[in-house]
């Protein structure tokens, strides 16, 4: 595979990133290159120029829940202090390579609908830290993915790190999916938080991915856990909810048809949630 | 020297490829080399309009544009066939297409230029203009009235029907069956997928007008016979063809491709190396693909669950064009082979070959043989589900008994040796079948969806002679040549005719030798996949290289034998017929008196100064030999599977696997349990993943890794193994072939143990979790 010719830039600092940006229009960031190579290689996308911001020191720490744009999914996995959802997911993205190389701000800035950490920040209230030249703004994750591979960052912006809280004492969160069996990403991704106060769910929050044009976020199967006990019974009921509540315009393809998909949705919305009482309780 | 045959001797070849430091085609660099990229047809059907070269042309760097005009215009003759089967119809297939295109990948244009990314560039400067066709993928919706003609002079799109069996016999046995169960079954398309895709290198030598090709081939001897007497032309003697280190073939590499037409061709016409190295995405829609049948098969049973009979209707889609061997596959080696391991008297089969705008489709890990199983596998497990019988007494109760081996079966094979019975009970034991059955009824008790599937299943191998071979459609012999050049100082270079990619036969070889001749595998050096070092060749296919390959071997080491035996004779003095050569180390000395030996050391040394020979004998030391097998042999294969689906997804889980697999005599254990265990491995991915899915324009929606789904190490639990032996009666090794036979026993065991999860009838592969689920709701 061979891509057509680009020009090559490797950024130092957040600030030349930004300053590389803007003096080469239709450039693109290049991270771990994980979404961005394959592409090229394949001549699906053509760019006049790649921007490496893969060494800058600031984009690849995490310090305690902001998450440097710039790590590996490898890294989150193995980082402690971060919410069980959002370790469990990065440590199952791809394979040891895909982990080791692809990042986790590059993930999410592709946004690929079947990708598994925006449904996992997504049902976490992440909050997306975007930076353009001296500005700097934070975007929630519920206004940060808008469509298929459409986020809410703009021409010349770059994020720069994801921020997401600790999991408190009674808060318990989990991800799981339904796997593609050739590529591995989510044909069905779910995640859900809940936090557990004196035997009652007092805080939940879902969203599922992979079968959605983008994370998407679930307000009838949370709004139905709160008060109840997230027991077995109330869960699966509560999960039930997520069939209607769905948009129309889901995804399908030789792996799983819209059915299917619509049918799984419930499924491992049930088994997210399961797991995050589990952990809640614990 | 103690025997190494039957022992695990460690692969010699493993060193160099687990360090990186293979040779295969893409690695290779010669000075002034170019790289060539080819131009496919993105539509299924097409006729080409019109070319326009002229911006790729002024591209800087690119050396020439080439189509399918230039190369037949410059004496390029079309893609032969090597098997031909009575009223076939062969149409023509270019290197490059001149006027029409017929499946997604078809080739059109080729660019050579200085670097390959200056290549790949050029492909987007190359206008092609197309007038697009009606296009039919499915085997049996060609062979419709109306379909689309893929060649307009071949009428229903059939290339060839074909049959094989008693049809009295079998209408005989259906009317005399208490039941008779009947079934449609799909046998999904598959992409072979090797790991190093085909590549291949070129350079012409203008002074001596000698042309060396590099290619990924499986069988490089009958390479060069089709490049020198049908495409490129160019005399025998003056072409070499090497087919170097080969990252895995699956019978995919067997073929003579385009690619090996073109790239010689541009090398003499710039006079420059050219290198071509595919693409994965061009490997899915250029290397031919496997299976893709559509079956309509009837099965009669006695109330007591004796087969009575069995027909079969296929539709077996062999893609755009006639690819080398593809005929072959749908014909003999699969209705060759579907009374499978059982005594049936009323069998018949009646095949339609079909075009379809897809890839060409032939020889795949088994070919044929995995068709065959799974049809009868599948049926047999339906007849004992309506007859309400364990599927594992009714195979048991239709067995060949082991009594009647060599044994004609109604349909052309006569298989060699075996004991079915002794098989299956040793994979019932080695399973604990009892109780896993009981923890199985406990399970299913507990709502949990587990089921135990079985097959057994047989290959054909090792076939021959070749007068009956080509008797039945084969342009080349079936047998297998091998050469040992002893030097002066006893070390011997063995070269074969067989070529090693993946199966260890640098080590395998070396132990046949080495056991032969009583030295050390140390000692041996062996040499395959280069016309110009190897004598003559047929090459690795259908498992057949230790049985074929390795029994010349056996027999050029017994000219080396008889030879030294005679010098050694010469030497000490004595009668020829006193003195015997001692395999277990090499040596040789008058019967009774080892301690005056001549050892093979001496006995080599003397061809070299040749003064102490018997009177006549020519010095020097190689021996030639060539083994045209006699029959053939049947290894076969008795496998258990244990899944359990989740009720909520549709998901399988694979818990056990236990197979018992009769090979014949072992020569490497290691290597075999590996390639059984690959085999595996490889049939489940069709039972469960893999499948090539062709939209109705052909586009080939599987067409990458993203898309098309193999195999993954957690897939699969550890997987029991054993082994009953029965040597094969017809070569003195005793081996039958090892290479497919996991493949075709594992796809049926797969499939049936979800039927028994699911407790239903059938379903196609592969068995996805949608395909399931869809099936409980």
């Amino acid at each position: 595979m061979y891509p057509s010719s680009f020009e090559y830039y490797r950024a130092e600092s957040v600030r030349e990133a930004a300053k590389l940006l803007k003096q080469h229009p239709g450039a693109k960031l290049l991270a771990g290159g994980h979404s961005i190579i394959p592409l090229l290689k394949l001549r699906q996308t053509e760019v006049s120029a790649l921007i490496d911001i893969g060494r800058i020191a600031d984009l690849r720490a995490i310090n305690g829940g902001m998450i440097g744009a710039c790590c590996t999914y490898a890294q989150v996995a193995a980082a402690g202090g971060l919410p069980a959802a959002l370790t469990e997911a990065a440590s199952h993205v791809g394979d040891p390579a895909v982990r080791a190389r692809g990042t986790i701000g590059g993930g999410v800035a592709h946004a690929d609908p079947a990708s598994d950490l925006p449904t996992v920040l997504l049902a976490l209230n992440a909050k997306f830290h975007i930076s353009k030249g001296r500005a700097a703004r934070v975007v929630p994750a519920i206004k940060f993915f808008t469509g298929l591979y459409e986020t809410a960052l703009k021409e010349g912006e770059l994020l720069v790190g994801i921020e997401v809280d600790a999991e408190a004492r009674g808060t318990g969160s989990a991800y799981a999916k339904l796997e593609n069996p050739a590529s591995r990403y989510a044909m069905v991704g779910a995640a859900a938080s809940v936090t557990i106060a004196n035997g009652v769910c007092t805080a939940a929050s879902v969203a599922v991915g992979g079968l959605t044009t983008h994370a998407w976020r679930s307000k009838r199967v949370a709004s139905a856990l709160l008060e109840t006990a997230l027991d077995a019974e109330s869960i699966s009921k509560a999960a039930k909810r997520i069939v209607r509540e769905l948009p129309d315009d889901l995804l399908g393809d030789i792996h799983a048809s819209v059915e299917y998909r619509r049918a799984m949705s419930q499924v491992f919305v049930e088994r997210a949630v399961m797991a995050a009482a589990a952990r809640a309780k614990k | 020297m103690a025997k190494t045959i039957g022992t695990s001797v460690k692969r010699v070849e493993d060193p160099r490829f687990l360090r990186g430091q293979g040779t295969y085609t893409g690695n290779l660099q010669l000075p002034g080399m170019t790289h060539l990229a080819v131009k496919r047809s993105p539509h299924a059907h097409a006729i080409i309009k019109r070319i326009d070269a002229t911006r790729a042309l002024a591209l800087p760097g690119v050396l020439g544009v080439f189509t399918g005009k230039d190369l037949i215009e410059g004496g390029c003759g079309p893609l032969p066939v090597g098997w031909t089967v009575p009223n076939q119809k062969t149409p023509d297939r270019h290197a490059l297409m001149p006027d029409r295109v017929r499946h997604v990948g078809d080739s059109v244009a080729a660019v050579v230029a200085e670097t390959s990314y200056i290549a790949r560039d050029a492909l987007d400067l190359i206008a092609v203009e197309y007038e697009t066709l009606p296009v039919v993928t499915d085997a049996r919706k060609a062979a419709a009235p109306g379909a689309p003609l893929v060649h307009q002079a071949i009428a229903n799109n059939i290339s060839y029907e074909w049959e094989l069996g008693d049809q009295q016999a079998c209408a005989d046995g259906l009317a005399e069956a208490h039941i008779v169960v009947e079934q449609e079954l799909i046998n999904s398309r598959l992409v072979p997928n090797a790991i190093e895709p085909r590549a291949c290198v070129a350079q012409w030598n203008a002074p001596d007008d000698l042309m060396t090709i590099w290619t990924t081939s499986q069988n490089p001897h009958p390479i060069r016979v089709l490049l020198s007497a049908f495409t490129l032309k160019i005399p025998e003697h003056k072409l070499r063809v090497i087919a170097p280190d080969v990252g895995g073939g699956f019978g995919s590499k067997i073929f003579h491709y385009p690619e090996e037409v073109i790239v010689p061709w541009v090398a003499r016409k710039i006079n420059r190396p050219v290198k071509w190295v595919g693409t994965r995405s061009e490997a899915f829609i250029t290397d031919s693909h496997g299976r893709d049948h559509v079956t309509v098969a009837k099965m009669g049973f006695k109330r007591d669950g004796t087969i009575t009979a069995l027909h079969v209707t296929t539709w077996a889609n062999q893609g755009a064009y006639l690819s080398t061997f593809a005929s072959l596959i749908p014909t003999i080696l699969y209705l060759g082979c579907i009374s499978g391991m059982y005594k049936v008297k009323g069998v018949f089969g009646h095949v339609f070959a079909t075009f379809t705008n897809t890839v060409p489709v032939d020889a795949l890990r088994g070919a044929g043989r995995p068709e065959a199983a799974y049809l009868v596998e599948r049926m047999i497990d339906i007849g004992a589900r309506r007859l309400k019988k364990d599927p594992w007494e009714v195979r048991h109760k239709n067995f060949i008994p082991a009594s009647e081996f060599p044994y004609q079966t109604p349909v052309a094979f006569n298989y060699d040796s075996g004991d079915y019975h002794a098989i299956c009970d040793k994979v019932a034991t080695l399973a604990d079948l009892k109780s896993m059955r009981e923890r199985q009824a406990e399970a299913r008790k507990a709502g949990r969806l587990v089921g135990i599937g079985f097959s057994t299943a047989i290959e054909i191998s090792g076939y021959g002679p070749s007068k009956v071979v080509t008797s039945i459609g084969s342009a080349l012999g079936m047998w297998e040549s091998a050469a040992l050049r002893v030097y002066p100082t006893g070390k011997v270079t063995l070269f074969t005719g067989s070529h090693s990619h993946g199966q260890g036969h640098e080590t395998t070889f070396a132990q046949i030798a080495a056991d032969e001749l009583g030295i050390a595998v140390s000692d041996i050096e062996v040499v395959h996949g280069d016309t110009g070092r190897v004598q003559q060749g047929v090459g690795t296919f259908g498992s057949r290289s230790g049985t074929v390959g390795g029994t010349a071997v056996v027999k050029a080491a017994a000219k080396v034998r008889e030879k030294m035996r005679r010098i050694a004779a010469h030497q000490l003095e004595a009668a020829e017929e006193d003195v015997v050569f001692d395999q277990s180390n090499g040596t040789a000395y008058v019967k009774g008196s080892p301690d005056k030996a001549k050892t093979f050391f001496d006995m080599a040394f003397s061809t070299f100064t040749a003064n102490q020979l018997p009177a006549g004998m020519e010095p020097g030391l190689e021996e030639q030999a060539f083994f045209d097998p006699t029959g053939l042999t049947a290894p076969n294969s008795a496998h258990i599977a244990q899944v359990e689906v989740d009720p909520a997804t549709g998901e399988v889980e694979i818990q056990r696997y236990i197979a018992v697999d009769d090979v014949g005599n072992v020569i490497n254990p290691m290597i075999v349990e590996g390639q059984l265990l690959g085999g595996i491995v490889h049939g489940v991915g069709q039972a469960l993943l893999e499948c090539a899915h062709y939209d109705g324009n052909g586009q080939l929606l599987s067409g990458t890794m993203m898309d098309y789904a193999m195999p993954r190490s957690n897939l699969m639990p550890m997987v029991q193994t054993g082994r009953t032996v029965t040597p094969a009666p017809s070569n003195p090794l005793g081996v039958k072939g090892a290479g497919e036979m996991g493949t075709i026993a594992s796809t049926p065991a797969i499939c049936n143990a979800v039927m028994d999860a699911l407790q239903i009838d059938h379903l196609d592969m592969p068995l996805t979790a949608e395909r399931i689920w869809q099936a409980m709701q």
